[in-house]
């Protein structure tokens, strides 16, 4: 059976991963695994700017995918970027099979706040419904009540919901061949 | 505007920078390219529109300001951005002065890089709206009115409104000067093609080839020096009016051409093998007589029916003198308001030499008079010694090569400033007013 494939990269603490395994689940209603995987975080580093170039992780993590996978999420806790930006969130291919996120500036620590797991936990979620999101063909939506709203610092995040809008929730159903009225539900929609 | 309906070309020599703006810009929903080098988005430039252009300022080969340079020849209101490593910040002011939008350097903050494409868009927006409203107004304004009371005038203007209420040709006759345009534009803005814009062609000033090319648009290579796919004037008057003013000038294979486009509405670019459907009004123009010209063979009798369903005759001004005097009066506030100079009015001297002249190059020579003593005038009103005439040294009757000539036109000049009052007419003579009434009657006279 089609499957979405969390794989952790170097991740210390697999806690957050039960909750992502759930929430991506229900969101997309497809299957989700964790699967171990051997992604080198040492040939994604750059040594001048301290920093995991993630389209290297990406290239890594799509490359020979196991069978039955339908999209595959990385998740890492370092500090990613694209060699134009500082940093980044995390990266999707578009209307492609791969994702990465990070967990890196989604911790409250790293603004000098006390840590708080609740707010981190929800962070990722988000980011990682965006960018797979992305991998479903969504492009950045306009509508700040959309999950799919461009977040370019971390305060964006918390401001918008883990939603999809209804909109974006059209595309995916075309992009994936579902009709319209195939009772695919959003666990979100509905709930008032 | 939406995201996809604008354009980013990314240059830059680095293919790591290429992907990860064009997957940045993508994610956006941005119509996005990347060329490696100046040749290549020069490439990309003549294959399709761009709104915003991100540069990098240092590539092999031509470089980043010298690129700059070339884009903004082809389209001076392309938005460019610089893409610069943080040494290079100097060359980046430099792109700056040359045009450029903004500069970005490597690596860019993600919410820097977000904002700037922001009001970059906005920045494009808006010169879009600017360029569109500035051809409306320029389209729909009418840059003159007609002006005049005179029976002749009037008669046109009736014939005007009667005409634009139709989607018929018109074709519009008189001497050079007399505001054929002007009327063509005045049919346009009271038809229902009003809020579409009218496009004028002036028929006789292009060669052949050029005329075909103007009319019709081109396809990028359909000829030397056919870089880019242009619109032509008929595609640019879809929904509104094309003006072709000195139609007797074209050619055969052109008049042909022009027959065949009235009566389908369809064409194609030179060089193009794709019809394209138009929807416009044809008003035309001419001082020449285009019956003489079907007799002689050099006109399309099919064409001049064709594009001649009603026909609007322009008096020439000698034929409406009354409404000299207004016109001088128009043009001369319209210049003290442009030229912001306090002149009011004309000397009576003045306006009796514009009354009796005879206006050979019509209310064009009008303007260009009146235009002329606004310039030289030091008072508030024009005088007589502020006047100069291009068609003669000076206001003087026309004929007189006899006594009785130039006796003839004296008096038919003094009836004109008197407008037909004999007692004044006769008085400023200093004849009485029986011989006055013979020698109009011997020179057959109009009082």
């Amino acid at each position: 059976m089609t499957h979405i494939s969390l794989v952790p990269i170097g991740l210390e603490d697999h806690a957050y991963l039960a909750a992502l395994e759930r929430f991506v689940a229900d969101t997309f209603r497809l299957p989700t695994r964790v699967d171990a995987r051997e992604i080198s975080l040492q040939d994604a580093f750059d040594p001048n700017r301290q920093q995991y170039n993630s389209s290297l992780l990406l290239r890594q993590l799509i490359a020979a995918p196991p069978r039955e996978t339908e999209r595959i999420l990385g998740v890492v806790d370092v500090d990613l970027f694209i060699p134009i930006l500082t940093f980044v969130f995390g990266e999707a291919q578009l209307k492609g099979i791969g994702a990465i996120v990070s967990l890196h500036r989604l911790h409250n620590r790293f603004y000098g706040l006390p840590e708080d797991r609740e707010l981190t936990t929800e962070r990722l979620l988000k980011e990682a419904i965006h960018e797979l999101g992305h991998t479903f063909g969504l492009i950045h939506c306009s509508q700040p009540q959309c999950v799919m709203n461009s977040s370019t610092y971390v305060e964006n995040i918390d401001q918008k919901p883990a939603e999809l809008c209804p909109a974006c929730q059209r595309t995916i159903r075309a992009e994936r061949g579902a009709p319209a009225n195939d009772g695919f539900r959003f666990p979100w929609w509905g709930k008032k | 505007m939406k995201p996809e309906e604008i354009g980013i070309l990314i240059v830059d020599d680095e293919a790591s920078v290429r992907e990860s703006l064009y997957e940045w810009f993508k994610a956006d929903g941005y119509r996005v390219a990347t060329a490696e080098d100046a040749t290549s988005a020069l490439k990309q430039l003549q294959d399709n529109p761009w709104d915003i252009i991100l540069l990098d300022i240092k590539m092999p080969g031509m470089d980043g300001i010298e690129l700059q340079h070339r884009i903004k020849e082809i389209d001076q209101n392309i938005v460019t951005i610089i893409i610069t490593a943080f040494a290079a910040v100097d060359t980046a002011i430099q792109a700056l002065k040359d045009g450029a939008f903004d500069y970005i350097t490597k690596p860019v903050d993600p919410d820097d890089l977000s904002r700037l494409i922001r009001n970059a868009v906005e920045k494009r927006r808006l010169i879009t709206e600017n360029l569109q409203l500035r051809h409306q107004i320029e389209e729909l304004q009418l840059p003159d009115q007609v002006v005049g009371e005179s029976p002749a005038i009037k008669k046109v203007m009736e014939m005007v409104n009667t005409v634009a209420k139709t989607d018929s040709t018109v074709m519009i006759l008189g001497e050079s000067g007399t505001g054929k345009e002007l009327i063509a534009r005045a049919i346009h803005s009271r038809s229902s093609r009003r809020y579409f814009p009218i496009i004028t062609i002036n028929c006789g000033a292009y060669p052949e080839g050029l005329l075909e090319s103007e009319l019709f648009g081109h396809e990028k290579g359909s000829f030397t020096g056919a870089m880019y796919t242009r619109k032509g004037k008929l595609e640019m008057a879809d929904k509104g009016t094309l003006f072709l003013d000195e139609i007797g000038n074209i050619t055969e294979k052109m008049q042909m051409d022009l027959l065949r486009v009235i009566e389908t509405k369809k064409f194609t670019r030179l060089g193009g093998d794709k019809t394209i459907d138009c929807d416009f009004r044809v008003i035309s123009a001419t001082n020449k007589d285009l019956e003489k010209a079907i007799r002689e063979g050099s006109f399309r009798e099919d064409l001049y029916y064709r594009l001649n369903v009603f026909s609007v005759v322009l008096p020439p001004l000698r034929e409406r003198r009354s409404d000299i005097p207004l016109i001088a009066r128009y043009f001369l506030n319209k210049y003290a308001r442009s030229m912001n100079k306090n002149v009011t009015d004309f000397s009576p001297q003045a306006l009796e030499t514009f009354s009796a002249y005879d206006w050979p190059g019509n209310i064009r020579e009008v303007r260009n008079v009146v235009e002329r003593a606004m310039v030289v005038t030091k008072g508030s009103k024009i005088q007589v010694e502020d006047l100069s005439f291009p068609f003669s040294a000076q206001a003087t009757p026309s004929g007189g090569e006899t006594l009785e000539d130039v006796e003839r036109a004296h008096i038919e000049k003094i009836l004109a400033q008197t407008r037909g009052n004999i007692a004044q007419a006769a008085e400023i003579l200093k004849i009485s007013r029986l011989t006055l009434y013979n020698k109009i009657e011997k020179y057959h006279l109009k009082r």
